[in-house]
């Protein structure tokens, strides 16, 4: 906690920051999770959550984005609570990706992104049935849009393949396309460059960064050092769901606790980053 | 999982392959003329005479006048010469897209199967081979002759039809043919009075369908419905209008062709609830009970329990409101479970519909179906002056009672299927799929799943209970045991068998699944044990259906990139023209 307060002060930015998550806390039955974790993410900043696995990194997400009630503590997006419903979240502003890829593998890629749309349209069955003006305005803007995010992310080829036929870093490009569909403030992504080899991880940063220029707030969960003190400005390293260090990369990746929680740790950790 | 399958459907091919070839071989360098002469063969032995007696497989008994079995192998053996042209020789052009050697090969094993069963059928049916005449043998043989030369030819690689241009009227002229062909293909089939030569008219058609979809054929006819859309959709329209006036006023075809509609209309509804949202529903049957039970009630029939007698549209659309307020109540609180728990709480709502119909008698309920004995003599429908249940004369032929049903189930039809296309390319449609993908990365689209559920199912309950409110009519009675839980297996089998998430698909799967019974009376003894073989065929060899959707489409064509610009292309197009 004192963290937290430590660093509030120190923000560029004024005003009231996109997400505030306060005692965050998520119990399993006997298992606690997540342990009162607070974060705050101001307007146009990365902010980066590591950690070794089974840190809480998702178990928090899934918080976050109403998948999982938290036992106790609140979100606020923009100033208003969000409650843990997932749609209210999304429509509320804050969308993700997931770690294991969730795409809709039967569907194209437009049609992927096009649900994002889903929330943001609003044509019932009726005007969908007789095609009126409004149902043929929002399929045009709607496929517009898909193809604009598709361009955006580099898959404007690819526009009518199957999500699960796509090679696995246009798979993760594609859910991040699917999750702008759906005009978020905040981006939530989880592993994004799981998986991916230097040059993809690259391509990954970098689209990062455009999304970030674009307007919106991101938080990153990754395991890739290198790639989130580049990308991040702030990191949290999280340790069996508590929030061990908060910082600046650079504060971070000096700080001898991160380093004794990923490497002087239980060697048992090492062995599931292998895996 | 998949790399053991992956190896195992490779070491199929190559097992395949050496099969035809270790045949082929010693005949590969003359090939091409034993092929041609046995189509040849195959084609005279038609004109001779096949059995000795007249009395076997229509009349095959007089020479120069071939009876319906030997215009199929005509046909065959003229598929056949047209195949080996292609091969070599004047058509080799043709045979650049066609796999002509694939074709060959399947209609020589088919031919040589159907003359085996013919002759064994002929032998059997009139006591003896002694009965079998010549012309059946030298058929015979040309059909092996054809098998063997087809063996020693080499499958050419060919080019994807999907980059064939040919003229648009071309184009246009094939759809037109091949509907006609569907058109008086199944007046003739449906003519067809003896089993045993429906079955193997059955064969028949199996064997040219399975050479010309090998050949590539149906590929390009696909190719060629999607860009011309609107013709293929008013040929259809042309083809279902003019089918009554083909049947000369007898109404058993007709008959047959009404349950076919009825059984359509319903599959379909069910299809968005399967197809599209992916919810297994087991007990769909009630919804078309729900709405043939208020046709009853709302009849003027003497034992109809309702007073009040609304025009027959209005009855209708109370009847597919009562369904879908029926899915609603199933709907509601079922719908929070999911795969095999809500196709157990689907099969038991099928079955306490059923029953609480048989019991609403007066004696432990409100007297509203009469139990039991349900409710019998329903009028035929009048609608204006219009009656349902007299024949009309239309340029001198006689439609009869079924072909009026036929016309409005028609109309029915129309409608289901517009319903079920707008909605599947639409906002709803798109999160239909979504649910059925991954229910839980679509909540967290922000797709409002569980009121999408709730739609599909009150909206295909809805079409479910139009089409049982003129069923009512159409069958004079609604009694409790029409609606049993193998009906709603019988759907979801036509569903599954043409194609989830199609239309057409699911038209030609109920089509099977309702014409098979009523033509071959073997068939409707074991039709349980044969659509079950069926459907596990199905599963192993083309788990996606007859017709495969679009999406489907596009997972066989794995990386192809042509044929993703061209579905885009046809996007395109519709856009443009939804914008004019």
């Amino acid at each position: 906690m004192t963290a937290v307060d430590e660093i509030t002060p120190s923000d560029r930015t004024a005003g009231t920051p996109v997400l505030e998550a306060t005692g965050v806390t998520m119990r399993f039955g006997g298992l606690t999770a997540v342990n009162d974790v607070a974060m705050s993410v101001q307007e146009g900043e990365i902010v980066g959550l590591i950690g070794p696995n089974g840190a809480g990194k998702t178990t928090f997400f899934n918080c976050l984005t109403g998948m999982y009630k938290p036992t106790e503590g609140r979100v606020r997006l923009l100033g208003t609570d969000l409650p843990p419903k997932p749609r209210a979240v999304v429509n509320a502003g804050m969308a993700r990706t997931f770690q294991n890829i969730r795409l809709f593998g039967n569907m194209t890629a437009l049609e992927n992104v096009m649900v994002g749309r889903y929330c943001r349209t609003s044509s019932m069955a009726l005007t969908s049935i007789l095609r009126g003006p409004k149902f043929r305005r929002e399929e045009r803007e709607s496929r517009e849009r898909g193809q604009e995010l598709l361009d955006f992310v580099g898959l404007g080829r690819s526009t009518e393949h199957l999500a699960r036929n796509m090679p696995y870093g246009d798979q993760r490009r594609l859910e991040i396309a699917r999750a702008l569909a759906t005009d978020p403030k905040l981006l939530l992504l989880d592993e994004p460059t799981a998986g991916m080899n230097p040059r993809e991880t690259q391509q990954a940063s970098d689209l990062i960064f455009r999304i970030r220029d674009s307007g919106l707030a991101v938080v990153v969960i990754e395991h890739d050092m290198r790639f989130i003190f580049n990308l991040c400005d702030r990191v949290l390293c999280l340790v069996r769901g508590e929030v061990l260090v908060e910082g600046t990369p650079h504060e971070v990746q000096s700080d001898p606790r991160v380093i004794e929680a990923y490497i002087g740790g239980a060697a048992d950790d090492e062995e599931d980053e292998q895996e | 999982m998949s790399i053991d399958t992956d190896i195992e459907e490779a070491h199929d091919d190559t097992e395949r392959v050496s099969l035809w070839d270790r045949v082929g071989r010693p005949v590969a360098p003359f090939a091409w003329p034993l092929t041609l002469a046995g189509a040849v063969v195959l084609g005279a032995g038609c004109f001779l005479s096949w059995s000795y007696t007249s009395d076997v497989l229509g009349d095959l008994s007089i020479d120069f006048y071939p009876g319906a079995v030997q215009i199929l192998m005509i046909i065959t053996a003229v598929l056949a010469v047209l195949f080996a042209l292609m091969y070599r020789g004047p058509l080799s052009h043709l045979g650049e897209w066609l796999s002509s050697a694939t074709a060959l090969r399947t209609l020589g094993l088919g031919s040589t199967i159907f003359m085996a069963l013919v002759i064994a059928l002929i032998a059997i049916q009139s006591g003896g081979l002694v009965n079998v005449m010549p012309g059946a043998w030298v058929s015979f043989a040309g059909a092996v002759i054809l098998l063997i030369g087809s063996a020693g030819l080499t499958p050419r690689a060919h080019r994807d039809p999907l980059h064939a241009s040919l003229p648009s009227w071309v184009e246009i002229l094939t759809i037109v043919v091949l509907l006609a062909i569907v058109l008086f293909g199944v007046a003739y089939v449906l003519g067809i009075d003896d089993g045993t030569v429906f079955s193997l008219v059955v064969l028949f058609v199996g064997i040219v369908c399975l050479a010309l979809a090998r050949a590539g054929f149906f590929t390009w006819v696909g190719v060629i419905a999607q860009t011309h859309r609107r013709v293929l959709m008013l040929g259809a329209v042309a083809v279902a209008l003019l089918f009554p006036f083909t049947q000369g006023g007898s109404d058993a075809n007709m008959s047959i062709a009404t349950q076919v509609l009825i059984f359509a209309a319903t599959a379909l509804g069910l299809n968005i609830v399967v197809g599209l949202a992916g919810l297994l529903d087991l007990g769909y049957i009630a919804f078309l009970g729900a709405g043939a039970y208020v046709g009853a009630t709302m009849s003027y029939s003497t034992f109809a329990t309702i007073g009040w007698k609304p025009p027959f549209l209005v009855v209708m659309l109370i009847g597919g409101c009562v369904s879908a307020t029926l899915g609603l109540i199933i709907g509601s609180p079922t719908l929070r479970v999911s795969g095999d728990y809500l196709a157990i709480v689907t099969l038991a709502f099928g079955e306490i519909f059923r029953l609480s119909m048989g019991n609403l008698d007066g004696q432990d309920g409100p007297k509203l179906t009469n139990g039991p004995n349900g409710i019998p003599a329903i009028p035929d429908l009048e609608i204006g002056s219009f009656n349902f249940g007299e024949t009309h004369d239309v340029l001198g032929i006689t439609l009869g009672r079924f072909a009026n049903y036929y016309f409005a189930l028609l109309v029915l039809l129309a409608f289901v299927i517009t319903v079920f296309t707008r909605l599947n390319n639409s906002r709803i449609g798109r999160g239909w799929i979504a649910i059925r993908e991954d229910e839980k990365a679509a909540e967290a689209m922000g797709v409002n799943t569980f009121a999408l559920k709730l739609f599909a199912f009150a909206g295909g309950a809805f079409l479910a209970g139009l089409a049982g409110t003129i069923k009512a009519h159409h069958d004079v009675s609604v009694t409790p045991d029409q609606f049993i839980f193998l009906e709603s297996a019988f759907l979801l089998a036509a569903v599954v068998l043409g194609g989830m998430g199609t239309v057409a698909g699911v038209l030609i799967g109920a089509t099977i699944l309702k014409l098979l019974p009523e033509k071959l009376r073997f068939v409707a003894d074991y039709r349980l044990l044969i659509f079950g073989l069926l459907l596990v065929v199905m599963m192993r060899f083309r788990p996606e259906g007859i017709i495969a959707s679009k999406r489907r489409q596009l997972e066989f064509h794995e990386a192809d990139e042509e044929l993703a610009t061209r579905i885009e292309e046809v996007h395109l197009v519709e856009e443009q023209e939804a914008k004019a």
